[in-house]
């Protein structure tokens, strides 16, 4: 186990030093961050204006060759120095510190609906199999329609609506408005120990509804498919036949089985659940990795959106790591070595 | 179909007569898609949804330029109203859906030629081309390919055509695991053997013997790659990163009309995100019942 993880970890390494490569020739299509600065400065100043504008070339490092270039923010990087803002019209700010912040924000937000979608998605998956064309599995199949047609923009602005009306109420009946619809509490949570789980619940509940509303469709079609398979699998039987409770069959020895495609389904979709976390914060007014991302490939600043993809590859590639760890907890067929 | 396959068997030795007409599978799948009420409804729903898309603009009077007054409400001039410049919501629908539904049919298409050849070719030929195409579908899974997109999109200032394109270059990873698995197993049969034996190359035996096999899962990925599509390029152009003026979608007209969402004309987003929801949920459900139309093990009526 030990060493499959550690193999695992140095081909990681190797596609990691590959995807910095793709990504800083991306960065590279976003063009040149200072020409619209220089041009200003330029009609503002004819004659002056080149040694301003080659400083700033050279401050941003933008004045040697490509590869160069790359060496030196890979060399950085490496070693902690994720670069500053490029932009001139702007005080250069310090990339690291701005994408950790906004990352924690985020990270919060997948996990929480990822878990929580996976756990509800296994169990209703099972009951929906188990009780296969019931009143209760038509619900879910229709919700789960619903959600895989509806924009995750939409739901999370549906959410939003309700969640202002909800407050409504709140402040009708004498209460504080509760649910936060728009704005990430820029100076964390204060007060208490139950006055911030609180805050943190009325921050952090429409927008995990809403990345949980998506996930939990499609793992719980996962997990009814995998359950109706392995309800029909022999060994099912036998243990029926051996007068083994039905609670006990399906929950011990079928949905340990069925939970396997699951987890491959989670691991994949990892990367998209950042993404929706990255509207849905969008929609939500929250200063995360989705501002981040819209504001910094606006301002061309090549840094912020290389630490972007850079932390965004480590964060699945650990996730996926994790998933294969996963397999051999579930499946004791399953020898990574 | 030739009468030599439409054999009519009949026995004659019986005292009842009766004939069996094979059926082409062809036939077999239409006539169970045709069976299932959703999906014929789905793909109704798409073709009026695609005939309103291309043709509509040839009989509707508006065009999409601001002629009009702001905010008007809907009239027999104007069904859906007018937006805040004076532009009739009715034709920019029409132009919306129209460009929309194109980044979806070349998305689709990218995505199949792509996944289709890049997964065959590594489940057969395997070795150092497989290793390869996993290396470079990892490579593609970790990158962000909401950044990819939107990088580019800024790039070719939200160029409808760019947006496709680079949308099918980072969605086609999914589509090469599954033909991948599906090949590994398709070329130990024996009809992979005989072409091998008969002399065909390499290259034939893909194309020509094992990709066919796989038409069902290409042609359901393909459908529902439309709805995926059309609902990544609304998100993408939500936040701003995705298609931008001259060109225009369903994307760029929620990012326009998102602005009214607290105000009396609020329902320009709604309506704009209600041709979203019916061009995906129509997709869906066509991919769903072609899905289960092509599927032999589905099949209602036992032999």
């Amino acid at each position: 186990m030990a060493r499959y993880v550690l193999r695992r970890l140095l081909v990681s390494v190797v596609l990691l030093l590959v995807a910095s490569f793709v990504c800083f020739l991306l960065v590279q299509a976003l063009g040149d961050p200072i020409a619209e600065w220089a041009a200003g400065q330029r009609q503002r100043n004819p004659n002056g204006a080149d040694a301003a504008i080659a400083a700033a070339y050279q401050r941003a490092g933008l004045d040697t060759p490509l590869l160069t270039r790359y060496w030196t923010w890979l060399t950085g990087f490496v070693t902690g120095d994720w670069g500053t803002t490029v932009n001139p019209g702007q005080t250069p700010q310090e990339v690291q510190p701005k994408i950790m912040h906004s990352l924690w924000i985020t990270i919060r937000l997948v996990l929480t609906a990822e878990l929580l979608a996976i756990a509800l998605g296994a169990v209703v998956g099972v009951i929906s199999a188990v009780k296969r064309y019931s009143w209760f599995d038509y619900v879910l199949t229709a919700f789960t329609f619903l959600m895989f047609a509806l924009p995750l923009f939409c739901i999370a602005v549906l959410l939003k609506i309700g969640g202002i009306q909800f407050n409504n109420v709140l402040q009708a009946n004498g209460m504080d408005r509760w649910l936060v619809t728009a704005g990430y509490p820029p100076g964390g949570f204060t007060g208490s120990f139950g006055n911030q789980v609180y805050q943190y619940i009325g921050v952090y509940l429409l927008p995990t509804l809403c990345l949980m509303a998506i996930s939990f469709a499609l793992y719980s079609r996962y997990e009814r498919a995998s359950m109706l398979d392995v309800l029909g699998a022999d060994y099912i039987r036998t243990a029926h036949a051996k007068g083994i409770s039905s609670k006990r069959v399906i929950w011990k020895h079928a949905f340990r089985n069925a939970l396997i495609p699951l987890v491959t389904v989670g691991s994949l979709s990892i990367g998209s659940a950042f993404a929706g976390a990255i509207i849905t914060e969008t929609v939500f007014g929250w200063q995360g990795m989705g501002y981040i991302l819209v504001q910094n490939v606006n301002r061309k600043e090549p840094y912020m959106i290389l630490a972007f993809m850079m932390v965004t590859a480590v964060f699945i590639i650990l996730f996926n790591l994790i998933a294969d760890i996963a397999y051999t907890l579930l499946d004791p067929r399953i020898r990574l070595d | 179909m030739t009468d030599t396959i439409r054999a009519k068997v009949t026995p004659p030795t019986t005292d009842r007569e009766f004939t069996v007409e094979a059926r082409s599978r062809g036939r077999v799948v239409f006539s169970r898609f045709a069976r299932n009420r959703t999906a014929l409804i789905g793909s109704i729903t798409l073709i009026i949804l695609v005939l309103f898309a291309f043709l509509g603009g040839l009989f509707w009077h508006a065009g999409i330029n601001p002629d009009y007054k702001s905010f008007e409400p809907p009239s027999a001039q104007h069904p859906f109203g007018t937006d805040q410049l004076g532009r009739d919501m009715l034709a920019l629908i029409i132009k919306g859906t129209q460009f929309s539904l194109l980044i979806a049919i070349v998305v689709a298409l990218m995505v199949t030629v792509i996944g289709v050849t890049l997964g065959a070719i590594a489940g057969y030929v395997g070795g150092a081309v497989d290793s390869l195409i996993n290396r470079l579908v990892e490579l593609m899974l970790i990158l962000p390919a909401i950044v990819i997109v939107g990088v580019m999109a800024i790039r070719f200032e939200g160029s409808w055509i760019m947006v496709a394109v680079f949308l099918g270059l980072t969605t086609w990873m999914t589509l090469t695991r599954v033909i991948r698995g599906m090949v590994l197993s398709l070329r130990e049969k024996e009809f992979v053997e005989a072409a091998k034996a008969l002399g065909a190359s390499t290259m034939r035996i893909i194309f020509k013997h094992i990709v066919p096999n796989c038409a069902d899962v290409i042609i359901v990925s393909a459908t529902l790659l439309i709805a995926q599509a059309v609902l990544f390029e609304a998100a993408l152009s939500f936040i701003g990163l995705g298609v931008r003026p001259p060109d225009t979608s369903l994307g760029l007209l929620i990012n326009e009309t998102q602005s009214y969402l607290p105000t009396a004309n609020a329902w320009l987003f709604w309506i704009t995100l209600l041709f979203i929801v019916l061009i995906s949920l129509s997709v869906n459900f066509m991919g769903d019942g072609l899905r289960d139309a092509l599927d032999p093990r589905a099949n209602r009526v036992r032999a």
